[in-house]
């Protein structure tokens, strides 16, 4: 690790300032991030801590039905807290890692770093969520924009997320057999209007709707509308542990029983 | 009625208080005032010529207090192979030098190039980022086969190519095995790979070297299973110091499971580096080194054929195996695939003819070594998995062919060059149809169908030579190293007692074990004992612990010093009460002369020996210390067999233990409960490499799986709770105890019965076309082999 300065303000106003200057960088719960700098693959001058900040965390229902969760909130938070309101964000937060993941890694770390393997990012585009940042509100369908890119511009704070919480919805996981990441992880959203389907894990372009399912789905909301589809194993992650065409097969598998779950 | 202390006790783990209680001093708990700490830059190529290192900028950074290279170890010894192999021709092996650091070439990932020492880690890490190398990439030599072409790279320039040696075992036997398989009613063949594993230990490996100038004395603090085998490899052929300069101590290890038996580069770098400096050097390998700096396991790739008469009779084996031998040769590197391979594939059947031929080869990848189980795990797991897949062809039952082939007399010559003393295969495969209610099998599998699972069982027996020896024999076979073990015991004045043993535990709880013996043959409680290992300077010598050779070796050599040492306390015991020797008698802790009353304690007669007020002094010397050295007059063959019973997810192909049974014949056994630990975590290892584990080198040779992201180790969650039996016991006729070994036996046995079990469900799932799926059995190689 390189040497670096560290800064825990209690407030978004002085993290956004301590993140103006030259090569500061954000840090939540460090899962990700501090792993990177052991390795010495990063080398920040400055890391300005985001868990101190009050109004990032927690999880609050809004007065609109909505769910909003604060991006230094971690998952064991959400795990327990989005429980009531939203069940199946709630169980997808209680999956990943182990317990000490969950009790430092933030719903703004995961989302901002957009890991092709992350959980989050599948339910937060299943969800058409809303990414709240210090300075504005991205749609998700803007915000992912392939494997660990974003919207998000130099020193932009996710603040929060807000949720609408569909009417059913389900995660299902295939876990990676060593990171216990998914290998492909699938996020069935239903809402009155239609219904919304995630892909993580699977893909090289990382997150990504399943549109002809959805719109199946929308149609006919059980496991058998979606047996006349197949997924293209184009572009589908290729690697140690499965080849695109046995991920392809399995984005079907999880979308069948994330809706038989539902 | 158990015991509760004593040989067959399940005394509980008095080593387990300190572990668990975070008070164990392992190496890197040892620091030495004013130690500096070494970083290694090692090779990111797999093969490539070194054209050059300039050190000048990063040896003026702050904290460097000297960069090393290979050429500080001109003249100086390379890391010694403890195994010559003569191979089928009568030729020796070839033994590439195997520098400290790399000398005009680097030859795997990881292949350590310069050695930054400074007075701290970080500034190590900062100077190592301003060495300049320039290094010319080489094609890389990864897959075997291509490796042994002649337009391949050659790993060792100096070598005719990349064959280590081509082994063939017993040659002599080679026709009559040609002839047999052609002349066969049926052969069954199978091709299958015996994947590289990484041992992952929960503690990396450490050294420390320290460096006395009063006394010219050079002290290794090591993680490793044997640290008299270290002292005598490094002093003696890299580093040139003489044992009485030299003092290796293992202190608390963290596991080893083979890979911490070999004499590394960085154990010499940091011992001669200490003396070069005055100063002590300390290396803590982080666990991205480890995955390309500790030797690996198995990785073999196998073709079996396995010939049969119309009865169904075995009546040939013939193999032929490509044994990766990495880079360099790692200290037992060529006695894995050859002495500790071939001698085990008649395995529990009385096959009279069986031919095994071994190439093994140099690639640009990390060395392979011993790894739990060491060669035996891999005859066993093609050797089960082939009359598995004859079985199915010949449509009979896989158990009924095993016991119809089954060795029933003992002691038994197989035509592989061992001679079995005792075993009661048919015995253990009763107890295990028992045990694993194999009768419910069916209803089991129609319940999970109804899941919409595929169930399958499968069955195996495996057979373990443990405890390799004798010496005479095994320098014969070109161990460059004697087998015996050597024990102290130390008796003090208040009659408690130190055992100085060559053994060395790191999980496998001698602590405990060894004092039970010791306990149970003065008839004392077994807390007024304590072993001491794992220090050079402590320990009268020792071959250390691997190939489950420590009660059976180690425990003996104790046995035999304790003996000496009833011998010697019944004559201080009859000059105390005045009676003839042969009257005396040692019981429960006393000694008494037999038909009186007279009696002294075993407190009184070892106070005599240290205060030999009254005492024979003209007969006898005073004091009470024995050692023994014990040289064992064969191997001990444990047995057993095994079931495995996995539900198959048909969508998704993921595998699932559902339950695991294991029958072993171990002998007699010290401690039940420490020997159901060891085939639990044997078993663990065993599921983990037939289901997980998968050490993976892409076309470059780079290490693709380099961290826990890609290399899936087993956790709790991955395996059932074991039902395991040990209750079969012939013991081994030809040691003091009867012991036979139980470390390596759970990860011998459970890779075959894993696979079984997937093939068995996949055929009864209607998937016949898949006879065989190579570990690790991922959910992806299932969901292909589904539908290949
Ligand atoms: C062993 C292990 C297992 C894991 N398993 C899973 C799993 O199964 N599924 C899964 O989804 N994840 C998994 N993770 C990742 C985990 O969820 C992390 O929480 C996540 O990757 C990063 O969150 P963090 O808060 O730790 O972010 P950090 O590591 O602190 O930061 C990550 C990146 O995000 C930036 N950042 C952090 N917070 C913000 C913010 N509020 N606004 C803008 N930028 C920000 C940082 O600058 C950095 O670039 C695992 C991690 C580990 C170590």
């Amino acid at each position: 690790m390189y040497d670096f300065e560290f800064v825990k303000p209690s407030t978004v106003a002085d993290a956004v300032a301590a993140l103006a200057s030259d090569e500061a960088q954000a840090l939540g719960g460090g899962q990700t991030l501090i792993p990177t700098l052991k390795q010495r693959l990063a080398s920040p001058s400055k890391l300005v801590s985001l868990i101190g900040i009050a109004e990032m965390k927690g999880v609050c229902k809004n007065d609109d039905g909505s769910l909003s969760i604060g991006g230094a909130t971690n998952h064991a938070t959400v795990a327990s807290e989005a429980a009531a309101t939203y069940p199946a964000l709630a169980a997808l937060a209680a999956n990943i890692g182990d317990p000490a993941v969950r009790n430092r890694g933030t719903i703004g770390g995961s989302v901002a770093n957009n890991d092709p393997a992350a959980c989050y990012p599948s339910a937060v585009l299943a969800s058409g969520a809303t990414v709240i940042t210090n300075k504005r509100e991205i749609a998700a369908d803007d915000y992912f924009q392939g494997m660990f890119t974003t919207a998000l511009e130099e020193g932009e704070i996710i603040t929060s997320v807000r949720f609408p919480v569909p009417q059913a919805a389900n995660y299902q996981k295939f876990e990676q057999p060593a990171s216990r990441f998914a290998m492909v992880g699938v996020f069935v959203a239903k809402f009155a209007d239609g219904v919304r389907v995630a892909v993580t894990g699977a893909s090289e372009e990382g997150v990504h709707r399943w549109t002809e399912a959805e719109a199946a789905l929308s149609a006919n909301f059980s496991p058998d509308a979606i047996d006349g589809l197949s997924v293209s194993a184009d572009g589908m992650i290729n690697d140690l542990h499965g080849t695109g065409a046995y991920r392809a097969h399995l984005v079907k598998v999880m979308t069948k029983r994330a809706v038989a779950a539902c | 009625m158990p015991k509760d202390s004593g040989i067959g006790a399940s005394s509980k783990r008095r080593e387990d208080i300190r572990f668990l209680t975070g008070t164990g001093q392992y190496s890197d708990d040892i620091n030495i005032h004013g130690q500096a700490h070494v970083y290694f830059l090692r090779s990111d190529v797999a093969h490539g010529r070194i054209n050059k290192i300039d050190t000048a900028a990063a040896s003026a950074m702050p904290g460097v207090v000297r960069i090393f290279t290979g050429a500080d170890f001109e003249g100086i010894g390379g890391l010694p192979c403890g195994w010559q192999v003569t191979d089928r021709f009568g030729a020796v092996m070839k033994e590439p030098a195997h520098p400290v650091l790399a000398q005009g070439k680097v030859r795997h990932v990881g292949d350590p190039i310069c050695a930054i020492v400074a007075d701290t880690l970080e500034q190590a890490k900062d100077a190592a980022e301003a060495i300049e190398l320039d290094i010319a990439e080489l094609p890389a030599v990864v897959n075997m086969k291509d490796a042994l072409k002649p337009t391949s790279a050659k790993v060792h320039d100096d070598l005719s190519d990349n064959l280590c040696y081509d082994w063939g075992f017993v040659e002599d036997n080679r026709d009559a095995v040609d002839q047999a398989i052609k002349n066969a009613a049926h052969v069954t063949t199978l091709e299958l790979v015996n994947n590289r594993l990484v041992a992952n230990p929960m503690e990396p490996r450490v050294a420390v070297g320290d460096y006395n100038r009063a006394n010219d004395e050079s002290t290794l603090y090591t993680t490793s299973q044997n640290p008299h085998v270290i002292r005598l490899l490094m002093g003696a052929f890299v580093l040139g110091i003489p044992e009485h300069k030299l003092r290796v101590v293992a202190p608390d290890v963290g596991g080893g499971f083979g890979t911490k038996i070999f004499h590394y580069a960085e154990e010499a770098f940091c011992t001669f580096a200490a003396r070069q400096l005055n100063r002590a050097v300390k290396w803590t390998s982080s666990r991205s080194e480890a995955f390309m700096s500790d030797a690996h396991g198995r990785d073999h790739v196998t073709k079996i054929e396995l010939a049969l008469d119309a009865d169904n009779n075995f009546t040939a084996v013939r193999t032929e195996t490509y044994a990766n031998m990495g880079a360099y040769l790692s200290t037992f590197a060529p006695s894995v695939p050859t002495w500790l391979h071939g001698t085990l594939m008649a395995g529990t059947y009385k096959t009279p003819l069986i031919y095994v031929n071994v190439k093994a080869v140099f690639t640009n990848t990390v060395p392979v070594d011993a790894y739990r189980g060491a060669g035996r795990p891999e005859a066993t797991y093609q050797l089960e998995r082939v009359i598995d897949k004859a079985a199915r062809e010949l449509g009979v039952d896989p158990i009924a062919l095993r016991r119809q082939n089954f060795i029933t007399q003992f002691p038994y010559a197989t035509p592989v060059a061992v001679e079995y003393d005792t075993g009661d295969y048919e015995a253990t495969m009763a107890k295990l149809e028992e045990i694993a209610d194999l009768s419910g099998f069916e209803a089991r599998r129609k319940a999970s169908e109804a899941k919409g699972k595929l169930r399958g069982l499968g069955v195996n027996c495996y057979i373990e030579a443990c405890g390799i020896a004798p010496s005479n024999l095994v320098g014969q076979l070109g161990a460059r190293a004697g087998l015996y073990d050597a024990a102290t015991v130390r008796v003090n004045a208040t009659g408690s007692i130190s055992v100085m043993v060559g053994a060395h535990s790191h999980g496998q709880g001698h602590e405990t074990a060894f004092p039970q013996v010791v306990a149970e043959m003065l008839g004392i409680d077994e807390n007024m004992i304590d072993i001491v290992h794992g220090d050079s300077s402590k320990i009268p010598f020792g071959m250390g612990t691997y190939g489950s050779r420590s009660i059976a070796v180690c425990g003996s050599a104790m046995v035999r010093a304790t003996e000496k040492i009833i011998n010697k306390a019944k004559k201080i015991a009859s000059h105390l009460l005045e009676a003839s020797e042969a009257d005396i008698e040692l019981k429960g802790g006393h000694f008494s002369v037999k038909g009186t009353d007279k009696s002294c304690a075993w407190g009184d007669v070892t106070l005599a020996a240290y205060v030999p007020h009254n005492y024979p002094l003209e007969d006898i010397e005073p004091g009470l210390e024995e050692t023994a050295f014990y040289d064992p007059s064969n191997f001990t063959y444990p047995s057993g067999a095994y079931a495995c019973e996995v539900e198959i997810d048909p969508d998704t192909g993921k595998v699932t233990v559902e339950r695991f049974s294991a029958a072993d014949d171990f002998g007699n056994v010290i401690n039940p409960m420490i020997v159901t630990g060891q085939v639990h975590g044997g078993i663990g290892q065993g599921i983990g490499q037939a289901l997980l584990e998968n050490c993976a080198y892409d076309e470059n040779g780079q290490l693709l799986s380099a961290s826990y992201m890609d290399y899936a180790m087993p956790r709790a969650s991955d395996v059932p709770f074991y039902t395991v039996d040990h209750s079969c016991q012939t013991p081994c006729t030809h040691n003091p105890l009867g012991v036979k070994g139980c470390g390596e036996a759970g990860a011998i046995g459970s890779p075959p019965a894993v696979v079984n079990a997937v093939v068995d469900a996949l055929q009864s799932g209607g998937f016949k076309h898949v006879t065989h799926i190579d570990m690790p059995v991922s959910p992806s190689r299932v969901w292909a082999a589904m539908n290949g």
